[in-house]
């Protein structure tokens, strides 16, 4: 470390379930230079102060979506976040809101892992085809309807803003229903009938009250209050279509 | 070894971030929006019952504590149509022009001048051109 380092103070919360009855907030005074991130931070106090903190990690890099955490209240990536932007003031870490903690800052998640296979996050081909017949075309256009939802990296940073989510768990939620979305607005899929069950369904959009800090979160620009409120309308649509067109309007 | 996952309350979510405090604003004020509609509709079922009472009705509004009720009424609507627009991008299908999407901040600012443009021509009309 070098001699101009200044100190951060952080803040832990603590769950160790073989001994906490309920979270506590641990400090520790952490050295920090200005290309630190708060990942970095906690990196320190595990090699240097305390070696019971536990939190996940894995590439540093923002593409993992391993690290999200509460950082002074807001979801983030601890790798992109840095600790520089607190100082002097203090900083204070929390597991991910509205999921449950495992340990310290890891939260269990399981529950969204189920959700995300409940979504038929995959192309589902409209007509099998053979090798012979060639690639799926594409156009930009039809890409443009599904890019950006296809950027989704699982960190949950939408779930911990989403208090839907927090106060209803059934609830699929922001990063599910924004990879169904993806699907559904693929033009070389064919799956969007399958899928619309879960859309109608109470746990599907209509869980959804459009906070929108979802979208405000989220750290690869996806929009996922876009995704499930559009599939609001065309759920809606679906719904009442059906008495003049019977047969459905979902291809 | 056995799992024991905690689970944090929800109690008083709302506070946590000013974010969840802007939409609660925004969710109450649908209420008062509802509630000035309920008072036009009054007006609507007096006017059905004859002149005095559509009258009385209109005294009524006069009262200092109905002028200052409206105002707030009215502060209430007008945060609450920023708001409306403001979300309104989030409701509408992904729409490119020549291949570049358009900015939801675009079609919220359109949505902003309708409200103004209308508002102040439905003024106009009745204060001035006595419609």
């Amino acid at each position: 470390m070098p001699d101009n380092e200044k100190i951060i103070e952080i803040e832990v919360l603590r769950y160790r379930p073989e001994q906490d009855a309920e979270p506590v907030l641990q400090t520790y005074q952490v050295p920090f230079t200005d290309d630190m991130s708060v990942l970095q931070g906690l990196q320190y106090i595990k090699d240097y102060l305390d070696g019971t903190v536990s939190f996940r990690w894995s590439c540093r890099m923002a593409i993992c979506g391993s690290c999200g955490m509460m950082v002074n209240g807001k979801p983030e990536l601890s790798c992109k976040t840095f600790l520089r932007d607190y100082y002097p003031g203090k900083l204070r870490v929390e597991a991910l809101a509205h999921l449950p903690i495992e340990r310290d800052l890891v939260v269990s998640v399981g529950d969204f892992v189920k959700k995300l296979a409940s979504v038929k996050p995959y192309i589902i081909p409209k007509e099998a085809r053979s090798l012979d017949d060639g690639e799926y075309l594409q156009t930009p256009a039809q890409l443009a309807q599904y890019e950006q939802f296809s950027s989704c990296i699982n960190c949950l940073l939408c779930y911990a803003a989403c208090p839907q989510y927090g106060m209803n768990p059934a609830f699929t939620g922001p990063a599910a229903l924004a990879l169904l979305h993806r699907y559904n607005a693929d033009s070389r899929d064919g799956g969007k009938a399958e899928r619309m069950e879960l859309v109608h369904s109470e746990e599907g959009v209509w869980s959804c009250t459009l906070v929108g800090y979802c979208s405000e979160v989220c750290p690869k620009g996806v929009d996922p209050a876009r995704a499930i409120n559009m599939n609001k309308t065309s759920s809606a649509a679906d719904y009442f279509l059906r008495f003049v067109m019977p047969k459905g309007v979902v291809k | 070894m056995t799992r024991l996952p905690y689970v944090r309350p929800m109690q008083g979510w709302w506070r946590r971030n000013p974010y969840y405090v802007r939409y609660m604003l925004m969710e109450t004020t649908s209420v008062i929006v509802g509630l000035y509609a309920g008072i036009l509709l009054v007006g609507v079922w007096r006017l059905s019952q004859g002149q005095a009472a559509y009258e009385a009705w209109l005294a009524a509004l006069r009262q200092p504590w109905a002028v200052a009720l409206h105002g707030f009424m009215l502060l209430a609507m007008l945060y609450h149509a920023y708001t409306w627009w403001k979300v309104l991008p989030k409701t509408l299908p992904l729409i490119h022009v020549g291949g570049k999407p358009v900015p939801g901040l675009l079609l919220s600012a359109a949505g902003w001048t309708a409200t103004l443009v209308i508002s102040a021509a439905v003024y106009a009309a009745v204060r001035w051109w006595g419609l």
